[in-house]
């Protein structure tokens, strides 16, 4: 812990932290996008008094029950909530710092600049972070705690996604978005091999292509879900939830109702 | 050839400092950058004039002396080229050149151009040396060096301190010169024996300088008149996380009792 | 003025480690009660001070540049000596000293070129320990290759910057010692005077370039390590801040003078393109190797280089020395290249140069061999130029590069001055009339890591530890100094000092370079009091003593070049005699070879001041020769 602690006392040690964190960021997105992917799956069985659901929902709850019966429900989902908001934080008050420091390092500005090598993704982060944050908590409020109404229903996820991606102003917002996680992440990913000694002339190339693949990709994935919401290509929630379905799940849950009482 | 030259002019380490204009005329293009400043110098100090202070001392591009951003980059516009092997030739007739200081706080201005580097020294003396006494030393060859490796340690040893690599960061950070130095003596055996104390006491003083913090832009190695390559720095964090995470904190330390 | 060389009474290969033994030396535990000024951070002047601050001594370290990294040794390109004999060619001790004794012309003392070459071998141990990357063979042994035209292969380097990566290593040493307290560094801070007290050197006065405070530091030796003095000529392949002011300093408080009219000329120097030229760059002079050296054979010649047929090319080294052809030494080189270029024949701006020329080597041996010779080269020439030696003749002249001369020094390297010590290009100890190719870091750091540390322990043995910081010597000295910077503000004439550098360069370049006349010389002993006086009374220094002004800064070494130049000038009209880099019109062979005088010119000429405005008085250092025989050069069979 000493040495983490002295770590943290050098801007190497500090962007080390803002490497970890990201490489944190970058396993949920990744984990993030799959989940995502499954509105392209077929309905699946919820097993006995859930009945035919879309794959998303099913995952959506599962993820509620990983660990289960050697965690308490949720723990784990409570879990990685935890990691990935500390890693949030700790990334967030790292780059502030040695954002402070890099400015205090040159208080004159340039009256002419030109860059050759600095790109501008290299050059936004700031930028493309500080929006990122903001992102971040409209996403949340949007989609986890339905804070802007609409037809929001607690773990319907597809019905929600539904229902946002019809209305082309929220499309809009998340591709941009999207867009600008993928800037973030252009030069973020590459970048966090060289602060972490990983890189090398050797693997220069290929680290630098895997991080443009990973954001582009990370960005194809992301936008490809309100993209087939808006074009139609994702059907209606009632396609899939059929009104026999509905009923016979509001017997389920009457049940359960029953019995938990 | 005619150009316009505006430059910075600022009295002293306080002074808050300004642009200002000037006009050399008759300039060949075979005249380097400092030789047309020597030029606006000479016609200064004939018409009253305070001639511009700039530092320069070998001309060949060696020294490291020579410190100007010129037209936003950091030895002007020609890649891999020091400020006094720029020449008038690779800019346009009668263009208007703008002519600062190298920027940066740990850097200040001592006069017009010329700024004040001893934080760079400070870093040096931090540990970029191999501790030996004068005197009789073991035969060289009985430690045989893979020439690769003498190369490499030769890339990284090619910084002449000059300092555009701080001038050119958008951070000001002082990475690429801290971790050439380095990397130099960390890549051959004789620097081996010191190489924990010496990442770890000068990134320390490096911090203590008030450089920025490197954002792996790469603007350092572009701008670079030995191209000192940033693979240095990856080899800096990759010793200094080795040094501070992975070495034994305490190497000689006794095992406790269960 | 007495000199003795205190050459120890020994055979040659015993001399040195009889004469340590012999030493005095100061303990340990007293070394930190004597301080010793360093002055410059070249390679002599680093090694020297990072070697005495680890042995214990306290050492004030000055250098007029913003970093010691940046004194000028470290432009140095080509390599090191070293007689290792590793590629088992025959190479020794003797060799070397062979070698250096008969490039000098003999007019080296034989115990100090014996000690130089003895202790090459510990210097390429001292840098690697250091971490300096030299280059290596595949097996991981050093690498090794031959320069200046010597017959073993014993030059140690890295690529093109071996100055850089030597400097490097003191500098490192020397930073190293600064941390621990043991060296005080002061960066941008300039000699204007030494300090005399008592008959010893004592102290010096600077001027703190940032502010502009004259200040005094006292001591209890001084060990010059200023480099050389071929700034005289304006152009040169030296810094713009070399100059002669520390070792002028010396030489007006008592020091000697030796050889200065010793100056090296080197032969492939990119030529002046214009008129605001400030230096000159040196180009490797291994291009010689396949490059064929030629100019137009006749006057007025207008047509494009390529385009002239091979009748109209006057080969002129290849003409007048069949057997070596390109190949000649630096000197002989140098003078041809003048001697054409005064016909007439030169080419480029201003007539001053000549055609080096690659057409027939690329033809012979294939783009790609030549690229790999010298693609680095080739790029540096076109970057300065602007054109490409694949393409055209590169342009070539003559350029000062080295002064053998500098201030007298015994066998400990104390000049004539108690307690004031030369070290390295300041001294005239190693390199008699002219300098072997890779041998002036080898003479740097030998006088720096091995003699200096090692001499200056039996001078300061003899001396009490006192303190003279107080004495009025030094504000006397600290009153003088302000005085001159005072009058140098006052003059506020109408000339810039590069007008009147740029003069005096021509002058000299003219009248006391390649070639040296009777005539030439009186009138360039003429010209010199005008110059001086024109200097005095209208050269116009801009701003204030208390302010970093680079105009004062080079108004104070024009000084004193101005002064200077003119020693040099009477010791070229004394030595009457051509040795070396030092030819006199009227002693030449009737083929132009230069005709040395061992019957009456096999000495030191030491020059002795004599007060502003007197005659110097000259003194002579007879040389002996029991090695080795002078013989005379001959590169025409």
């Amino acid at each position: 812990m000493s040495r983490l602690a002295s770590l943290y006392q050098s801007s190497l040690g500090k962007k080390f932290i803002v490497a970890v964190t990201g490489i944190v960021m970058i396993g949920f997105l990744v984990g993030h996008v799959a989940g995502n992917l499954k509105i392209f799956l077929p309905p699946v069985d919820g097993g006995p008094g859930v009945g035919m659901q879309p794959d998303i929902d099913y995952y959506a709850h599962y993820l509620r029950e990983i660990g289960e019966p050697l965690l308490p429900a949720t723990a784990f989902l409570w879990g990685a909530r935890l990691v990935l908001l500390g890693s949030i934080i700790l990334h967030v008050i790292c780059v502030i710092q040695l954002s402070t420091q890099s400015s205090a390092a040159r208080k004159t500005a340039y009256a002419s600049r030109k860059y050759s090598r600095a790109t501008p993704p290299a050059r936004w982060m700031m930028y493309t972070g500080s929006a990122l944050m903001l992102f971040i908590v409209v996403h949340l409020l949007h989609l986890t705690f339905g804070a802007f109404g609409g037809g929001f229903e607690h773990g319907k996820v597809y019905h929600n996604l539904y229902d946002a991606f019809n209305n082309v102003l929220w499309v809009v917002f998340y591709v941009g978005s999207i867009g600008i996680v993928a800037l973030h992440l252009y030069h973020g990913v590459w970048s966090l091999f060289q602060t972490l000694g990983f890189d090398n002339p050797d693997r220069n190339r290929g680290l630098r292509r895997m991080a443009a693949v990973l954001s582009v990709g990370l960005f194809v994935g992301f936008v490809a879900v309100p993209t087939a919401f808006i074009t139609g290509i994702a059907k209606a929630p009632d396609h899939i939830e059929s009104s026999e379905i509905a009923a016979h799940q509001q017997d389920e849950n009457a049940v359960e109702n029953e019995e938990k009482e | 050839m005619k150009f316009n030259i505006k430059v910075w002019r600022q009295a002293n380490s306080k002074d808050s400092g300004k642009f200002e204009s000037y006009t050399v005329d008759n300039i060949s293009g075979d005249t380097s950058f400092l030789e047309m400043l020597d030029a606006l110098n000479i016609q200064l100090t004939k018409n009253g004039g305070d001639p511009v202070a700039f530092d320069s001392d070998c001309r060949e591009g060696v020294c490291g002396m020579c410190s100007m951003v010129i037209d936003g980059q950091a030895h002007g516009p020609k890649p891999a080229t020091t400020t006094c092997q720029l020449y008038m030739r690779h800019f346009q007739d009668g263009a208007e050149i703008t002519v600062e200081p190298w920027r940066a706080t740990a850097f200040p201005v001592v006069r017009d151009l010329v700024v004040d580097r001893s934080a760079f020294d400070r870093i040096m003396q931090a540990g970029g040396y191999v501790t030996v006494h004068s005197g009789p030393k073991p035969e060289p060859n009985s430690i045989p060096i893979e020439p690769e490796v003498a190369e490499e340690a030769l890339d990284a040893a090619s910084c002449i301190g000059c300092g555009a690599c701080v001038a050119a960061c958008p951070n000001a950070s002082a990475m690429l010169y801290t971790s050439a130095k380095v990397s130099h003596l960390g890549l051959l055996p004789q620097g081996d024996p010191e190489r924990k104390h010496r990442v770890l006491s000068m990134v320390e003083q490096m911090e203590g300088e008030g450089f920025g913090s490197c954002r792996n832009y790469g603007e350092c190695e572009a701008q670079c008149p030995k191209e000192i390559s940033i693979k240095f720095i990856g080899m800096l964090n990759r010793e200094y996380l080795q040094a501070n995470l992975l070495d034994q904190a305490n190497p000689r330390g006794k095992m406790s009792p269960q | 003025m007495k000199l003795e060389s205190k050459t120890p009474d020994a055979p040659l290969d015993e001399m040195w480690s009889t004469h340590r033994e012999h030493l005095r030396l100061v303990g340990p535990r007293n070394r930190s009660r004597y301080r010793v000024i360093v002055v410059g951070t070249g390679l002599a002047g680093a090694s020297a001070a990072s070697s005495m601050a680890a042995m214990g001594y306290k050492v004030d370290s000055f250098c007029f540049q913003d970093s010691p990294r940046r004194a000028h040794s470290i432009a140095a390109q080509g390599g090191i000596n070293g007689a290792k004999n590793y590629r088992n060619d025959g190479d020794s001790v003797y060799r070397l000293f062979y070698d250096t004794q008969k490039g000098g012309d003999f007019r080296a003392r034989e115990g100090n070129v014996w000690r130089l070459a003895e202790v090459s071998t510990n210097i390429i141990d001292q840098a690697v320990a250091q971490g300096v990357p030299f280059a290596r063979e595949y097996g991981g042994m050093l690498a090794n290759r031959s320069f200046g035209g010597v017959l073993v292969e014993r030059t140690f380097y890295c690529r093109g910057e071996t100055g850089q990566q030597l400097l490097l290593g003191a500098c490192s040493a020397l930073a190293q010692q600064t941390r621990a307290g043991n060296v005080k560094m002061h960066t941008r801070c300039e000699l204007l005077d030494i300090i005399v007290i008592d008959g010893r050197a004592r102290g010096i006065i600077t001027r703190d370039l940032v502010t502009g405070e004259i200040k005094s530091h006292s001591a209890h030796a001084v060990v010059l390590a200023s480099g050389g003095y071929s700034n005289v000529y304006y152009l040169s392949t030296n810094a713009k801040g070399c100059n002669v002011t520390a070792t002028w300093r010396a030489y007006k408080k008592g020091a000697g003078f030796a050889n200065p009219c010793f100056n090296q000329i080197h032969p492939t120097a990119i030529p002046a393109s214009g008129e605001y030229q400030s230096k000159l760059t040196l180009m490797s002079e291994s291009l010689r190797n396949d490059g064929r050296i030629w100019v137009p054979r006749h006057e007025g010649e207008t047509r494009d280089p390529n385009s002239i047929p091979e009748d109209d090319r006057l080969y002129y080294l290849e003409e007048r020395y069949p057997r070596f052809g390109n190949l000649v030494p630096r000197d002989v080189a140098s003078r041809n290249a003048k001697d054409v270029c005064d016909q007439g024949l030169g080419v480029g701006p201003n007539g001053r140069g000549v055609f080096l020329d690659f057409r027939d080597a690329i033809k012979e041996h294939g783009h790609d061999t030549i690229a790999a010779r010298y693609e680095n080269l080739f790029e540096m020439y076109s970057r300065i130029t602007g054109e490409s030696p694949w393409d055209r003749p590169m342009r070539i002249f003559p350029a000062p590069h080295y002064t053998m001369g500098g201030l007298w020094v015994d066998y400990n390297l104390m000049t004539t001055v108690p307690g004031l010590f030369a070290i390295g290009e300041s001294n005239f100890s190693d390199h008699g009339a002219n300098r072997l190719g890779a041998s002036a870091m080898m003479q740097c750091l030998a006088d720096g890591y091995f003699i200096i540390p090692v001499t200056i322990g039996d001078y300061l043995s003899r001396h009490e530890t006192d303190d003279v910081s107080g004495h009025p010597a030094l504000q006397d000295g600290v009153l003088k100094a302000q005085q001159k910077v005072d009058q140098l503000l006052a003059i506020n004439g109408t000339k810039a000092v590069e007008d009147i550098h740029r003069r005096l360069g021509k002058l000299m370049w003219d009248e006391c370079g390649i070639i040296r006349s009777k005539t030439g010389l009186d009138h360039a002993l003429e010209e010199l009091p005008k110059l001086r006086d024109e200097f005095w009374n209208d050269v116009r220094v801009a701003g204030t003593g208390k302010q970093l002004n680079q105009s004062l800064e080079h108004a104070g070494r024009l000084a004193d070049f101005l002064e200077f130049s003119e020693v040099m000038c009477r010791d070229a009209l004394a030595r009457d005699e051509s040795c070396g880099c030092h030819l006199r019109e009227e002693h030449q062979t009737p083929e132009g070879e230069a005709l040395r005088d061992d019957e009456s010119c096999a000495n030191v000429s030491v020059w002795e001041y004599q007060g502003e405005n007197n005659t110097p008085a000259l003194h002579h250092e007879a040389l002996h020769y029991n090695e080795l025989q002078p013989t005379q050069r001959n590169y025409k069979t």
